[in-house]
């Protein structure tokens, strides 16, 4: 078995690059006390989290995120996502009345999100190691630089300007607690029915991500158990 | 090795005949799989899936249908070897045994509960390739109030019937998820497979 792994050039499917594992354990361990104490008990009170008024919230923080979305879309070179992304926001921010409905999704434009985590994956950035944030959660070296960037460069964060800049922090701030009331039953499986929730979150976020970015798994490394 | 995994396939095949002649009522096993054949079964078990999430009965009900589902259309005993990962090639044949018996129920309690998400949803088979020596079939969720996800079944012949290994949902695979969750839980109790197998029943 170790001669196997010892000959192998190409990483296994399940193979995962978490040198500072013990670390990013213990930001995993801080993560789930919050979410323990804080999150859970508060999204609980949001029910489903797909009521009219987490949605609006939802589809409002959405909406603010298009404009840097069109700045990754144009930077990674997908001309014609930009053009729909353009079309989406106008759509939304005029009829959706400032974004709290989302009529694009009705009139066959659904929501195309991207981040610079993505556009450095297009530039041919490797993934590097994978990270476990505060608060932020699971990433990789490549993402949290992302993160970092769409901050800096959404143009709406040069366009509106306090007090509306704090009500956009709010609308995100409750959006998380919708997000985390909406997929509650995965996040508490995971969190808190797993034998190692650390290591179902990594599998998790890494296979997600590649599937996202279309990095998704040749047919190659798919696993053939009849085969092993 | 490759013997001894000739002679389980050869078991597993017996097994399968028998299953599909006397408890289902087939005539025989297919010989051959097509993608159509992938794509047929994964509708008839998509059917099924559907018809337990519209049918309004209680969870623990729903957990019943699903593994009846389950055992009928997945190779339980490969997925669950498979999860087991490198301890299964110690464990006994009668460890293997209640071992699979017991991840049977515990996979479809763990995402029964998580089919209870698509009440009022539906799956949709959309298309199918060959990959390897096996057939992904492709199938969109359409879920009450969210965007449609993708959702893929890899589906084998390679145990006498056309059955399904592994699921794949917006990349995220079964196998790979449940072979962590196996081996953190093995882990856990010194790498007693018995103590495993009997927390595994409540699990």
């Amino acid at each position: 078995m170790l001669a196997v792994a010892g000959c192998a050039k190409a990483p296994v499917s399940d193979a995962v690059n978490d040198p500072a594992e013990g670390f990013n354990r213990k930001v995993f361990a801080f993560n789930v006390a919050v979410d323990k104490a804080v999150l859970q008990p508060v999204s609980g009170v949001a029910g489903s989290g797909r009521g009219p008024i987490l949605t609006g919230v939802h589809n409002f923080a959405a909406n603010l995120d298009t404009p840097g979305d069109i700045v990754n879309n144009v930077l990674q070179g997908r001309l014609m996502r930009a053009a729909r992304n353009t079309l989406r926001f106008g759509v939304n921010t005029t009829a959706g009345i400032g974004g709290l409905f989302d009529p694009s999704t009705a009139l066959g434009l659904p929501a195309q999100e991207t981040d610079f985590g993505e556009t450095l994956y297009v530039w041919g950035v490797g993934e590097g190691n994978y990270q476990m944030l505060p608060i932020l959660g699971p990433s990789t070296e490549r993402d949290t630089v992302g993160i970092a960037v769409d901050y800096a460069i959404n143009p709406l964060r040069f366009l509106i300007k306090s007090p509306e800049s704090d009500y956009v922090t709010g609308a995100k701030v409750i959006d998380k607690i919708g997000s985390r009331a909406r997929h509650s039953d995965t996040v508490d499986s995971i969190l808190y029915d797993s034998a190692d929730p650390y290591a179902q979150a990594r599998l998790l976020y890494l296979q997600n991500r590649h599937y996202t970015l279309g990095e998704a798994p040749s047919d190659a490394s798919f696993e053939d158990p009849y085969a092993q | 090795m490759h013997n001894n995994h000739s002679m389980m396939s050869r078991r597993r095949f017996a097994a399968g005949f028998a299953l599909g002649s006397v408890a289902l009522a087939l005539p025989l096993p297919s010989l051959a799989l097509t993608v159509d054949d992938a794509k047929d079964m994964i509708g008839k078990a998509v059917a099924e899936i559907n018809t337990t999430i519209a049918s309004g009965k209680s969870q623990t009900a729903m957990y019943g249908d699903f593994e009846r589902i389950f055992s009928r259309y997945a190779d339980v005993p490969t997925i669950a070897r498979s999860a087991l990962g490198v301890a299964a090639k110690k464990a006994s044949s009668a460890q293997m045994a209640s071992f699979t018996k017991a991840f049977q129920g515990y996979i479809s309690r763990k995402y029964g509960a998580r089919f209870r998400e698509f009440i009022g949803g539906s799956i949709e088979v959309t298309d199918a390739r060959p990959i390897k020596s096996y057939y992904e079939v492709i199938s969109v969720a359409h879920l009450k109030g969210q965007a449609p996800f993708d959702l893929r079944w890899h589906v084998s012949d390679k145990s006498g019937r056309n059955l399904f290994f592994n699921i794949i949902i917006e990349g995220v695979n079964m196998l790979a998820s449940e072979r962590t969750e196996i081996g953190a839980m093995l882990d856990k109790r010194g790498g007693n497979i018995d103590k495993l197998i009997v927390d595994l029943k409540t699990a």
